[in-house]
């Protein structure tokens, strides 16, 4: 039997590795991604939860996220697209309009 | 029934409120329906006032709780007693009249509608004032009439004088008023209280209080008198602060009549007989009073004797008679002193409005030098103007006969310190109010046309609206003063002194400590002294008229001093209105304004901006710094909750 | 020990592909290495007995998602991408923050309290199968919240298409 734990700490690394990734990538594009792994390794901890404590709250919740997820990805996806078309990159770096 | 006397003040609100709001689009030239209704109205609800008055009843109630803060509650409330009436029939009575009068002075102005709401805002504050039963509401109606006053002189405000002389009037007044703020203030102090009727009747408990004022150790009933007295000073155009109401007369003529004659500059007076329970526990107070009543008086008749304008000649002799009035409270006579208030207002209301039709008929020319002869362009004019002018100088069985009389009888016998110094005086200016009185009538209707022809040719007699008016007010200038007949007449044909009787529950009524024959010497005296001034003032004006130019010359330093008012316009300009202005350019614009605000209104932002400048370096706008400083705080908190 | 076994390899292949994901230098390279990731998550969820979970992952997730990033990724000059570094300036503040987050969350694991334990258990959700089991919860004590997913995807399409599209010039 493998303990709650070794799942959580899955989770919680993927987590990191999608957070080091949106703070340190260039592209946007890349960024999104890492947002995406952010989101499994939630669903990772969730769906873990469920099945150590019998419970199918957590598997209605990961529906959900991934539902969301997707809707995200679409509209993030589309800002992309329109930024993309404006901007002519998809780097942060280059994007400093609310410099003060 | 109780209810119906809140009308009074608020049926000329709610004129005003209408004529403000709708007289410029809607109203225009009808406005003047809405204010004649409302004070004919007021009119009415005063009337049964009165008689519900004389029927005994005194009436003190609160409508409404002003403000309640802890132990210190004010309401809009009315106290209406024998002084409120005779006040109440005075206001409404004037003030209807002259609103009829204004349809026809005032007919075309372009600003009708205006004029009529301050009209009516005029009347509803100073109903206000006068019904007041707290120190408060008085205050309020007191200020509200200042107000309007200012309102109404700056009326033609395009007018550079007109709009200086309106200033001049509010900041004169602020002098009086701030005394008169304090006193209420040390009212309330001592009294905890600012109520008429518990602050009179405990007045005496305090007769020979005594109060740290300044450092000094002061009589706190004169100090509260005295400062009650200040606003009245200021209000009534007394001595030192009587220099505003002469240059009041730029405002439209039926103003003065109503504002600057018969209604606001008595409410002085009024203050002054209404607190006369302070009033009398000092014998200080009222010899100021009387002092200040008195001096003003033969101050201002004297300045009237030279003055060559129609309107300012009538406002001198207003200040004048104001004089009278105070010298009668100051003597303890209150009666006296408000019998003449009420005849006053009847009569002297009347000379303004007939200087309105003459100045109507003028074109607005006010130099009587350039008049004369006009009895002949307008009868009831002249007729009614002489009347009002046979009644001020005192002229036998006139309103004014009477009311002076009873002054200057109380003066002589009233037992007061400065009676008889005070009765001389009042005796001189009786003297000196008839000649000034028949100067102006003898240089205005009499004699030669001495104007242009243009003018002469657009001589005529006033409209209907103006004339009936001046009739209406005439019958109150002969027959006002038949209800204070004094007992020495009365006897003989059978009336009392009504209104001495009237007025004795609220003010007192001193008996003289004279015999009969004395006041009929007194009145003899003072009649004979009336009458030889409208003599001599025929003398010099009908018979030779050359004889005034000649004694001008030769007394020409004096003629000088007179002329010019004894120069206290100057004086004041000197001694407050230059340093004032010396202050503000020198003290206020150059170091208050530039170095102390200015360097803190300039200053605070500019610090804000260097402090700023600094902070916006954090904005570099790259969203990675963003979230990793959104992770860095997840980080704490998750750090802070570890660590708990 | 075969499910540590198991566990062991997925867990092990779902990190090294995570940070594959993150530092690749071409996006293509990341997607493809994004698409074996979930993968093995779904792997992941039939482990844990949540095969309707594992199955949506790979439609949803791996068809349709990350479809849409590969498209997007080729508007990009991936000739251009390559040739530039693929971190900001400021990585080593990103992973410093990051580190230290992990080693912060992990420490609190060792407090982890174990809730009620519910009627889902193993061989109920057999018996019934997953599917059928989450549908029924799905469509009773869940129908509000799943209409409103419905709303949230609409206005994902609406919102994407009103975004994504030129400006119609006339």
């Amino acid at each position: 039997m493998v303990p709650l734990n070794w799942y959580l700490i899955l989770s919680a690394a993927v987590f990191m590795i999608g957070m080091f990734g949106f703070l340190t990538r260039k592209n946007v594009i890349i960024m999104f991604m890492s947002v995406e792994l952010m989101l499994n390794a939630v669903n990772i901890s969730l769906v873990s939860f469920s099945h150590y404590l019998q419970d199918m709250r957590g598997h209605i919740l990961v529906f959900f996220i991934i539902t969301v997820a997707a809707a995200e990805a679409a509209i993030g996806l589309a800002i992309i697209l329109a930024l993309f078309r404006n901007k002519q990159t998809a780097h942060v770096d280059e994007m400093n309009e609310m410099k003060g | 029934m109780m209810t119906s006397y809140a009308l009074i003040p608020l049926l000329p609100l709610a004129a005003f409120v209408i004529n403000i709001l709708l007289g410029r689009k809607l109203l225009k030239e009808n406005a003047h329906w809405v204010s004649i209704a409302a004070v004919a109205g007021s009119w009415v609800v005063a009337v049964m006032a009165l008689f519900d008055v004389l029927s005994g009843a005194k009436i003190n109630y609160d409508v409404y709780t002003w403000m309640l803060s802890g132990g210190f509650k004010v309401s809009v409330g009315f106290l209406i007693d024998q002084l409120t009436v005779v006040m109440l029939i005075v206001v409404t009575t004037c003030s209807m009249l002259i609103h009829i009068y204004s349809v026809g002075y005032m007919h075309g102005d372009p600003g009708y509608y205006r004029f009529f709401s301050y009209l009516s805002l005029f009347t509803f504050s100073m109903l206000m004032l006068v019904m007041a039963n707290n120190f408060l509401q008085l205050y309020f109606g007191w200020e509200g009439v200042g107000l309007c006053s200012y309102f109404l002189i700056g009326y033609y405000f395009d007018k550079k004088s007109a709009s200086d002389a309106g200033k001049k009037a509010f900041i004169v007044n602020r002098f009086g008023d701030f005394g008169f703020g304090i006193g209420i203030f040390i009212i309330f102090l001592t009294f905890g209280n600012v109520y008429y009727e518990p602050v009179f009747s405990q007045a005496g408990n305090f007769a020979n209080a005594s109060i740290n004022f300044l450092g000094f150790d002061v009589h706190l009933m004169t100090l509260i008198a005295l400062l009650l007295f200040c606003g009245s000073v200021g209000k009534s155009a007394q001595m030192p602060l009587h220099v505003w109401l002469p240059d009041a007369m730029e405002g439209p003529t039926p103003v003065s009549a109503l504002i600057h004659a018969a209604t606001m500059v008595t409410a002085g007076v009024f203050l002054v007989a209404r607190c006369s329970p302070i009033f009398s526990l000092s014998e200080t107070a009222l010899m100021v009073v009387a002092l200040t009543g008195a001096i003003t008086s033969l101050f201002a008749a004297t300045i009237g004797l030279v003055q060559n304008d129609l309107k300012r000649i009538i406002a001198y002799s207003t200040v004048s008679q104001l004089g009278y009035m105070f010298l009668a409270c100051g003597v303890g006579a209150y009666t006296a002193g408000v019998f003449h208030l009420y005849t006053h207002a009847f009569f002297k209301a009347l000379l303004f409005l007939c200087a309105g039709s003459v100045m109507h008929a003028m074109g607005g020319e006010l130099n009587i030098q350039k008049m004369g002869n006009l009895k002949k362009y307008m009868p009831v004019t002249y007729i009614t103007m002489l009347i009002a002018s046979f009644s001020i100088s005192g002229f036998p069985f006139l309103a004014g006969f009477f009311s002076k009389d009873e002054i200057l009888w109380m003066a002589y016998s009233g037992g007061s310190p400065v009676g008889k110094f005070v009765w001389a005086i009042g005796t001189l200016v009786a003297f000196l109010t008839a000649f000034y009185s028949f100067r102006l009538i003898f240089l205005t209707f009499h004699g030669s046309f001495r104007g242009t022809h243009d003018q002469e040719h657009h001589l005529h007699e006033s409209p209907k609206s103006m004339t009936v008016p001046l009739m209406l007010l005439c019958v109150g200038a002969v027959a006002a003063g038949w209800v204070g007949i004094p007992a020495l007449i009365g006897e003989q044909i059978g009336v009392h002194n009504y209104i001495a009787e009237f007025m004795k529950p609220v003010l007192g009524h001193p008996e003289g400590h004279g015999t009969h024959g004395e006041e009929l010497g007194i009145m003899i005296f003072s009649t004979l002294v009336g009458l030889s001034g409208i003599g001599l003032a025929y003398f010099m004006y009908i018979l030779r008229p050359e004889l005034p130019g000649r004694i001008a010359q030769q007394f020409s330093a004096v003629h000088r001093v007179l002329f010019n008012k004894y120069y206290v316009d100057e004086f004041y300009d000197f001694i407050i209105i230059r340093p004032t202005i010396w202050i503000a350019k020198n003290v206020l614009i150059g170091v208050t304004d530039a170095r102390i605000i200015e360097a803190i209104v300039n200053g605070v932002p500019n610090a804000i901006a260097a402090f700023s400048s600094g902070l916006r370096r954090v904005q570099t706008g790259l969203m990675q710094h963003y979230a990793t400083i959104m992770a860095t705080g997840i980080l704490l908190i998750v750090a802070m909750m570890l660590l708990r | 020990m075969l499910q540590q076994l198991f566990f062991g390899y997925y867990a092990f292949t779902i990190i090294i592909l995570s940070l594959l994901v993150v530092t690749r230098r071409n996006p293509v390279h990341s997607v493809m290495w994004m698409l074996l990731l979930f993968f093995h998550i779904a792997g992941l969820y039939l482990f844990l007995n949540a095969e309707f979970i594992a199955a949506i992952q790979v439609i949803v997730y791996a068809g349709a998602i990350l479809v849409l990033f590969l498209f997007v990724v080729l508007l990009l000059n991936l000739k251009e991408e390559i040739s530039l570094k693929q971190f900001v300036g400021s990585w080593p503040a990103g992973l410093f923050v990051t580190g230290l987050l992990f080693v912060s969350v992990v420490s609190v694991l060792g407090s982890y309290i174990q809730g009620p334990i519910g009627k889902y258990s193993i061989a109920a959700v057999r018996s019934e199968t997953h599917t059928k089991a989450l549908g029924k919860l799905l469509y009773t004590e869940y129908l509000f919240p799943f209409e409103i997913a419905s709303l949230i995807l609409l206005v994902a399409v609406i919102g994407a298409i009103v975004l994504a599209k030129r400006k119609l010039r006339s």
